[in-house]
């Protein structure tokens, strides 16, 4: 098993390990996903109907609707909250949405994380310090 | 860590009360997570108050302890004053007279009724609009801001010159009680330049036009900041700059752009990307409108239940026009038209008589909502007809609704007849 570092920055704060589950698109949580249940609905994305629930998610970027930190809110106090985050470009959305969803989050890697992490990979976030372990699951 | 001014350290001491101390708080968090350097004072917020997309996970009613819980984010209770900012809010749940046409239960009447009583006492305004342009709230070129609502924010900083991140409920409330916002992403000269050059082949002159070049331009260039050089003089009006903003900021998560020869900062293509290389050069032209309208129509059954318009709301030259469509007209039985625009321009409907000849016609229009808020779609809609991409882009995934997409007069055609029969021109 291929183990891989990455150096970032904190956007929030604490250690998490767990699975992966990685999109190359970016993440509208307003009117694209349920914050009730956890899963992705907005239509044509190709994480459709998946969790995030206690996964360590990774994605580009938020893009749409200035709720994005509102349904995070949400996603937290329905114990939907992924393990950890990893967001490849920070922006207000997700700064603040980060900030409500109170789990560790980085950004700004080395490298572009949708493209060295894949699903299914076992990752450990340690926020704290701007780093990412990831060992391959093959 | 963000670097704090004497009356920001201050503020995050609670020497000036615990609500503009917890402000701080998250927005020292905040400006960490963004990586700011510092804070920039603002005078001007659109908060996000009146909506929440689950209203069912709210089982409190007090005012101070919804606005902590949901806004100030902390289970303790915070009593907030006055808030310090001019600001105006974003939409609320709910039509706050006519939310029992929109089916509203009486729990969230409850809901509303309580941060309406909260707004009044705290100084929050209860413009209840995703328009704070079309009803008083105009930034000057430079002004610092703190918006949120995604299509509200590309007026802010491309149409008008002023400057603001797309702010959420738990930034903008905190910016509005202390005065302060990051200075981070557009609030600096840099992250203003043009990023990806769009060439645009096609004659774009009508309002669905503008939502179109705006959606597909917003899948392709997500946060970037495009330039577009349109091969055709023409100058989009407010109608049509709604439709850019709303669909670039749905497909993808469009804050600043520049038009060349029309937006203040890009008089030339050389002004629009001050320095930058552009990243990548972008075409539009008939095939990709093509693609984008195939998109955006989601539905196949041809018999319309909800024609709904007026997203972003409606502005005085879309009721002006509408209410022409409607004039004389009957809507068909099987159809619900709804029409949402701001509060103050249906009172100039209200006199101008469009509200009327909009009613009489059997439709209703609305303020201070829209169905996409609380997932409020009359009883048994399946599919929905919209003028805007932007509804058209979430209803599916909010209302689990078909949709088609197209002209205002195609929209009335269907509100009319109960058919869609909309198509490409």
């Amino acid at each position: 098993m291929s183990r891989i570092l990455l150096n970032g920055r904190k956007v929030v704060g604490g250690i998490s390990e767990g699975e992966a589950l990685v999109t190359k698109q970016t993440i509208s949580t307003w009117g694209g996903v349920h914050a009730v249940k956890g899963i992705i609905t907005e239509r044509n994305h190709e994480l459709w109907g998946q969790s995030f629930k206690d996964k360590i998610f990774v994605f580009p970027a938020a893009k749409g609707s200035s709720g994005w930190s509102t349904v995070a809110q949400v996603i937290r106090m329905a114990g939907q909250s992924p393990k950890a985050m990893i967001i490849r470009d920070i922006s207000s959305l997700t700064g603040i949405g980060a900030v409500v969803m109170r789990v560790p989050t980085v950004t700004e890697l080395d490298k572009d994380p949708t493209e060295i992490i894949e699903t299914g990979d076992w990752v450990k976030v340690d926020a704290d310090r701007g780093i990412v372990e990831i060992t391959k699951k093959k | 860590m963000v670097k704090l001014a004497k009356d920001e350290q201050e503020m995050l001491d609670g020497k000036h009360g615990r609500a503009q101390q917890r402000a701080m708080e998250i927005l020292v968090l905040y400006a960490d997570a963004l990586g700011a350097e510092r804070f920039v004072d603002t005078n001007n917020v659109h908060l996000f108050v009146g909506f929440h997309p689950y209203p069912e996970v709210i089982k409190i009613l007090d005012g101070d302890e919804l606005a902590s819980k949901f806004l100030l984010d902390t289970d303790e209770k915070i009593v907030v004053d006055y808030v310090k900012t001019f600001n105006t809010t974003h939409i609320w749940a709910m039509d706050l007279e006519r939310w029992k046409i929109m089916g509203a239960p009486e729990s969230l009447h409850m809901l509303m009724e309580s941060i309406r009583k909260y707004s009044i006492r705290t100084g929050i305004s209860l413009s209840a609009t995703c328009t704070p342009y079309q009803v008083g709230n105009v930034p000057t070129k430079g002004e610092h801001c703190a918006w949120t609502e995604s299509s509200a924010v590309p007026f802010c900083n491309a149409v008008l010159g002023a400057r603001t991140n797309t702010e959420g409920a738990h930034s903008a409330f905190p910016s509005a009680l202390t005065g302060k916002v990051p200075l981070w992403g557009f609030h600096l000269d840099e992250n203003r330049r043009g990023t990806h050059l769009v060439d645009v082949h096609f004659d774009v002159n009508s309002i669905m036009d503008w939502y179109l070049l705006g959606y597909y331009v917003g899948e392709m260039c997500q946060l970037a900041v495009p330039v577009y050089n349109l091969k055709f003089n023409r100058i989009p009006n407010i109608s049509m700059l709604k439709g850019l903003n709303s669909a670039g900021a749905s497909s993808g998560g469009i804050m600043m752009y520049h038009i060349i020869g029309v937006t203040p900062e890009a008089p030339t293509m050389e002004a629009a990307f001050s320095g930058n290389k552009p990243q990548e050069a972008i075409t539009y032209g008939e095939s990709e409108r093509r693609q984008t309208y195939d998109h955006l129509n989601s539905a196949k059954d041809n018999n319309v239940d909800l024609v709904n318009i007026g997203c972003p709301h409606y502005s005085l030259e879309q009721l002006r026009d509408v209410a022409q469509l409607l004039d004389g007209k009957k809507i068909h039985e099987n159809v619900d038209l709804w029409i949402w625009t701001a509060y103050q321009l249906k009172s100039i409907a209200d006199r101008n008589g469009f509200t009327d000849i909009i009613k009489k016609a059997g439709g209703q229009l609305m303020t201070d909502s829209c169905p996409l808020n609380a997932n409020l779609f009359p009883k048994g809609t399946n599919i929905v007809a919209t003028d805007s991409a932007k509804h058209a882009h979430y209803a599916p995934a909010i209302g689990g609704v078909d949709v088609f997409y197209g002209t205002m007069e195609e929209c009335i055609d269907a509100a009319i007849t109960g058919k869609w029969r909309g198509e490409l021109k």
